[in-house]
């Protein structure tokens, strides 16, 4: 076992947060910097989670916080190509790009734009000092900071990320999608911080491709926190698709009212490490929510799906999926748990995760939890870890289909269930597409957005 | 066409092919028939390459090929049919990309072009009818929720499809209604030529009222030990395979 000395990584970090104080503290928000302040002294207490901690088990970060990074404040001297950006546009699919570079958002015209409507989308940081008040009803109020190191790191260090506002009643047709790309000669830490607020009866599609430039590794800690009033429809697809020296912490914080429904998928195609977190707070009845994850990992990679899918009041649904095919000596975990409260009656949860590993190397930890304290409800989980099906291998080799086809054709299907969850028009055929060429090694993991490479 | 000499095959150590012989020209229908667990699937798998099954003896050369020296998707670009006992579901994976793929594979083997979308509907409409598959059927995934008799008519489907030199189809008929079989059985008809052979694994007369067999065999314990004209079957019908069996077993002990 090597052993690592995370101290200096964290070090750099903290040291980062009072140069931060200094430099621009006096030009926040003082609502922000209290909560930094306060994220920052939890922080202080709880440091980086270790495998002892429950929640993080599976996921060993410490070989990702002993690397030395440079932190977010140097992101500013990357030069930005333009056109080598804006031309990401995912081809067939009406969208509105957006991007965020090293944890910043990257204005085309406007810091923060403001529709007639009352939509209001762009830099989470111009948002902080244009709308204090309304970002500050909803910053760090699904995302605790107080149970969770990477939380309160996070909400320490962020300044910036993607906000969008969309008030009562208002509905954008058009999916964002949302460019968050890490690029620097050097290895680089980034925290970035999104918020996301439906009103009641709005709706939007978020669509998030996580990329990197170039070889260096990256520590990417990245929160995004949902508000879904009643009512309320939103939908969000992550692509991740980062190089295999890359450390992707990405938090989802989701509070629903109700009879929101939300509809979240995150396909992991590539990234080094990677840990999804889910938090879903069904918090009105008739609240819906589906949650899943695919997940095609190899090499020495590793990917972690966590859930806490809580059901706070009655009538609520929520279904989780969670499918992937893991190679070589990747690690895999996925850790679920659905926790129905007392007054959750009528609940319906459900959850499944498959796996199915292609070597004897690869390795899958899943460990589902229910905690139910209501007594009227419907929940199932289940999990199973397996080969590929040899007499369905058998039975398409039968037909003249080679063994390699085969194997592709058996494992397509096997993570087409996750890829149907997806229901933003036009998307789900782009999914399928990368996730095919994945599965045939011939999704590049350099420097370019895979989506315009057709 | 088909040559099998001295076939000894076993699963797991334990031998189930009992040194068969059979011979096959083309133009033939050979029915096989026997008791259960008397090893019919087994020739059928071990003739499409199913890896779980071991050779240990023998020899089966197929137009000239040593047939075990091949992978299961080269026997079947090779012109090998093996309509399955028990069709697997395989859900995801739909009938219509399924059959695009083997078509093509099997004619980029033959050196031919892959078909066009057009062409490839075109024929799959011409064999559906053929075999008076519901189209209904197509669309899904590859036997995912049939009905036996639906998946049974799926294999014919597949075999009109690919057509074959060699079919062997195991059992095609179990779980047929009576208008199912009739249809089953014309299809394997229509498609039969002077240049292709069928063996048919059946447990009952009345298919071969329909496929009319040239050959009757039995297998009984690993190994072929009665061979005779389509009247073998009656008399099986009539008395069973008792008297069979004793004979074999007496001439053992012996
Ligand atoms: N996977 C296996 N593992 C162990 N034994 C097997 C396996 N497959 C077949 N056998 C055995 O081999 C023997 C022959 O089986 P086979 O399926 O070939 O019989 P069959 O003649 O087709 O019977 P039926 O008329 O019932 O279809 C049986 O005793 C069976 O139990
Ligand atoms: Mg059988």
């Amino acid at each position: 076992m090597t052993s690592y000395e995370l101290i200096d990584t964290v070090q750099e970090l903290k040291k980062l947060y009072l140069i931060q104080k200094e430099e621009l503290g006096l030009r926040l928000p003082a609502a922000l910097t209290q909560i930094q302040q306060d994220a920052f002294n939890a922080f202080n207490q709880l440091g980086i989670p270790t495998t002892k901690a429950e929640n993080y088990r599976y996921t060993d970060l410490k070989p990702s916080f002993s690397k030395i990074y440079k932190t977010a404040l140097s992101s500013q001297e990357i030069q930005i190509e333009e056109d080598a950006l804006f031309n990401c546009d995912v081809p067939n699919l009406d969208t509105q790009v957006e991007f965020i570079l090293n944890g910043r958002y990257v204005a085309r015209q406007l810091d923060l734009t403001v529709l007639p409507s009352g939509v209001v989308y762009g830099s989470l940081l111009n948002a902080w000092s244009e709308f204090p008040e309304l970002v500050g009803k909803y910053f760090a109020k699904a995302a605790d900071y107080k149970d969770d190191g990477l939380v309160a790191l996070n909400t320490a260090l962020a300044l910036d990320g993607f906000f969008l506002f969309v008030p009562k009643n208002r509905q954008i047709k058009d999916t964002i999608q949302l460019i968050t790309m890490l690029d620097h000669t050097d290895n680089l830490a980034v925290n970035t911080r999104n918020l996301i607020i439906l009103e009641d009866n709005a709706s939007a599609h978020i669509l998030v491709c996580d990329h990197t430039f170039g070889e260096s590794h990256f520590l990417s800690n990245s929160i995004t926190e949902i508000f879904a009033g009643e009512n309320a429809s939103f939908h969000l697809t992550k692509m991740q698709n980062a190089n295999n020296h890359s450390t992707c912490l990405d938090g989802n914080f989701i509070y629903q009212q109700a009879n929101s429904q939300v509809i979240a998928n995150a396909i992991s195609l590539h990234g080094g490490l990677i840990r999804n977190h889910f938090h879903v707070k069904l918090d009105g009845e008739g609240a819906n929510n589906i949650t899943s994850g695919l997940y095609l990992t190899d090499r020495n990679q590793q990917i972690t799906n966590h859930t806490l899918i809580e059901h706070l009041k009655p009538h609520c649904m929520s279904s989780q999926l969670f499918k992937g095919v893991l190679d070589d000596e990747a690690i895999g975990a996925f850790n679920g748990k659905i926790h129905v409260h007392p007054d959750a009656q009528k609940t319906e949860a459900y959850q499944v995760n498959r796996t199915i590993l292609l070597s004897d190397t690869a390795k899958m930890n899943t460990k589902p939890m229910l905690e139910i304290y209501a007594d009227d409800v419907k929940c199932s989980h289940g999990a199973t870890i397996g080969q590929l099906d040899d007499e369905a291998l058998f039975y398409l080799q039968s037909r003249g289909i080679s063994k390699k086809e085969a194997r592709l054709m058996l494992m397509y299907a096997f993570m087409d269930e996750v890829v149907s969850t997806i229901q933003i028009p036009g998307l789900k055929e782009r999914v399928e597409e990368l996730v095919s060429k994945r599965l045939r090694g011939e999704l590049s993991r350099c420097n370019h957005c895979d989506f315009k490479c057709h | 066409m088909l040559k099998i000499v001295n076939l000894k095959a076993a699963i797991n150590g334990k031998e189930i092919l009992k040194g068969l012989n059979l011979e096959v020209k083309p133009g033939e229908v050979h029915a096989i028939m026997g008791p259960n667990g008397s090893g019919k699937s087994t020739l059928a798998a071990v003739l499409a390459g199913r890896e779980i099954f071991e050779v240990t003896e023998g020899q089966i050369m197929f137009e000239g090929k040593d047939l075990t020296t091949l992978s299961p998707e080269d026997r079947a670009r090779e012109g090998i049919f093996l309509g399955f006992q028990y069709p697997i579901e395989i859900p995801g994976v739909s009938m219509n990309n399924f059959m695009k793929t083997a078509v093509n594979e099997v004619r980029k083997y033959r050196g031919l072009t892959p078909l066009t979308a057009g062409e490839f509907l075109k024929m799959m409409r011409e064999k559906k009818e053929l075999v008076e598959i519901d189209s209904k059927l197509t669309n899904r995934s590859v036997n995912e929720g049939f009905s036996g008799g639906e998946k049974k008519k799926n294999e014919i489907f597949q075999m009109a499809m690919l057509e074959p030199k060699l079919a062997i189809l195991d059992e095609t008929d179990s779980g047929l209604d009576i208008d199912a079989l009739r249809i089953v059985a014309n299809g394997v008809n229509k498609l039969k030529s002077s240049e292709n052979a069928v063996i048919v694994i059946t447990h009952y007369q009345r298919l071969l009222d329909y496929i009319v067999p040239d050959f009757v065999h039995v297998l009984y314990n690993g190994q072929i030990v009665r061979s005779a004209g389509k009247e073998l079957a009656y008399e099986l019908e009539e008395k069973g395979y008792d008297w069979i069996k004793k004979e074999v077993d007496q001439l053992e002990a012996n």
